[in-house]
């Protein structure tokens, strides 16, 4: 069995760090540890966030991190190469974030399968301009802060859309796939989550304090 | 001609840009002449544009050492299941 100093393969020349995450996955595949340990450093930070998004609170987000990273290595002898390992780990780390929300919500049931409620125009009572650059009026911690806030004040269905679609940047098909519903859930989800973050920020950029809000259609 | 709820359907494909010729120039003009409707543009577009820009945090030492050790001792105990 290997260990985690095993040398890589003899054709591989590059350092870990210039090698590229499927040359990576191969690599640990062979029995690399470190390699492992290299995907880990590049990806951390974004699978944290995406944690802490979807479970609305720091310490679900911390198991999360752990055992997602835990079981994708258990599992990338499976992990046949047909999409990025980014993907997969975003998969993993999605299914391991909403068992933890649905174990924290005792007695209260986390679908993704419930219908959208409602049209999209009730979503709209803010009228009002932004500022031009509205990350320039505050820090980068208070704008962090400003932006994990509205996500998750969103319900599961909606903000998990978001998240994926609009922070991960994964494609609507992905974003299906993963949560297992439709792509016109997908798309129905993602408007509705959208506009709702547009009326919560606006009354962080809003330009001025003298615009007035009215009434939509 | 559009309508404001007719632009609120075909938002989102104009803002990822897989909305076809036709519908781009019908909410284009939608939305040079409907002010509202170009602040929900303008607003969206920039909903989206802080949340893509926005870098996410270091992860913590403290936390980042415990995820090592948890890989270094299911490295150590794997019995054929792990690659190591």
């Amino acid at each position: 069995m290997a260990t985690s100093g095993t040398p890589p393969p003899a054709e591989s020349t590059l350092p870990l760090s210039e090698m590229d995450d499927a040359a990576l996955v191969a690599q640990t595949q062979a029995g690399n540890l470190d390699a492992f340990t290299e995907l880990v450093g590049r990806h951390d930070r974004k699978i944290l966030r995406l944690a802490r998004h979807i479970t609305g609170n720091e310490e679900d987000a911390e198991d999360v991190l752990q055992e997602s990273f835990l079981n994708a290595y258990s599992h990338i002898g499976t992990f046949a190469g047909n999409s990025k390992f980014y993907t997969w780990l975003v998969r993993i780390t999605v299914n391991q974030a909403l068992m933890k929300l649905r174990k924290r919500k005792t007695g209260k049931e986390v679908s993704l399968d419930e219908p959208v409620q409602g049209e999209t125009d009730d979503l709209v009572r803010e009228i009002a301009v932004w500022d031009e650059t509205p990350e320039r009026t505050y820090s980068q911690e208070e704008m962090r802060r400003i932006l994990d806030e509205a996500i998750e004040s969103l319900e599961p269905i909606y903000r998990t859309v978001f998240v994926l679609r609009d922070v991960e940047e994964l494609s609507t098909e992905e974003t299906a796939q993963t949560l297992e519903i439709s792509v016109p859930a997908v798309k129905s989800r993602l408007l509705r989550a959208r506009l709702q973050l547009r009326e919560k920020l606006t009354k962080y950029f809003r330009r001025g304090k003298g615009d007035d809000a009215f009434a939509y259609l | 001609m559009l309508t404001c709820k007719d632009f609120l359907g075909w938002l989102n494909d104009y803002l990822d840009e897989t909305a076809d010729e036709e519908v781009k120039a019908q909410v284009k003009e939608h939305i040079t002449n409907c002010a509202n409707c170009w602040v929900v543009y303008d607003t969206t577009k920039k909903t989206l544009q802080v949340y893509k820009g926005m870098e996410p945090k270091e992860v913590p030492e403290p936390m980042k050492a415990k995820l090592l050790e948890a890989l270094q001792k299911k490295c150590g105990k794997s019995g054929g299941g792990s690659p190591c």
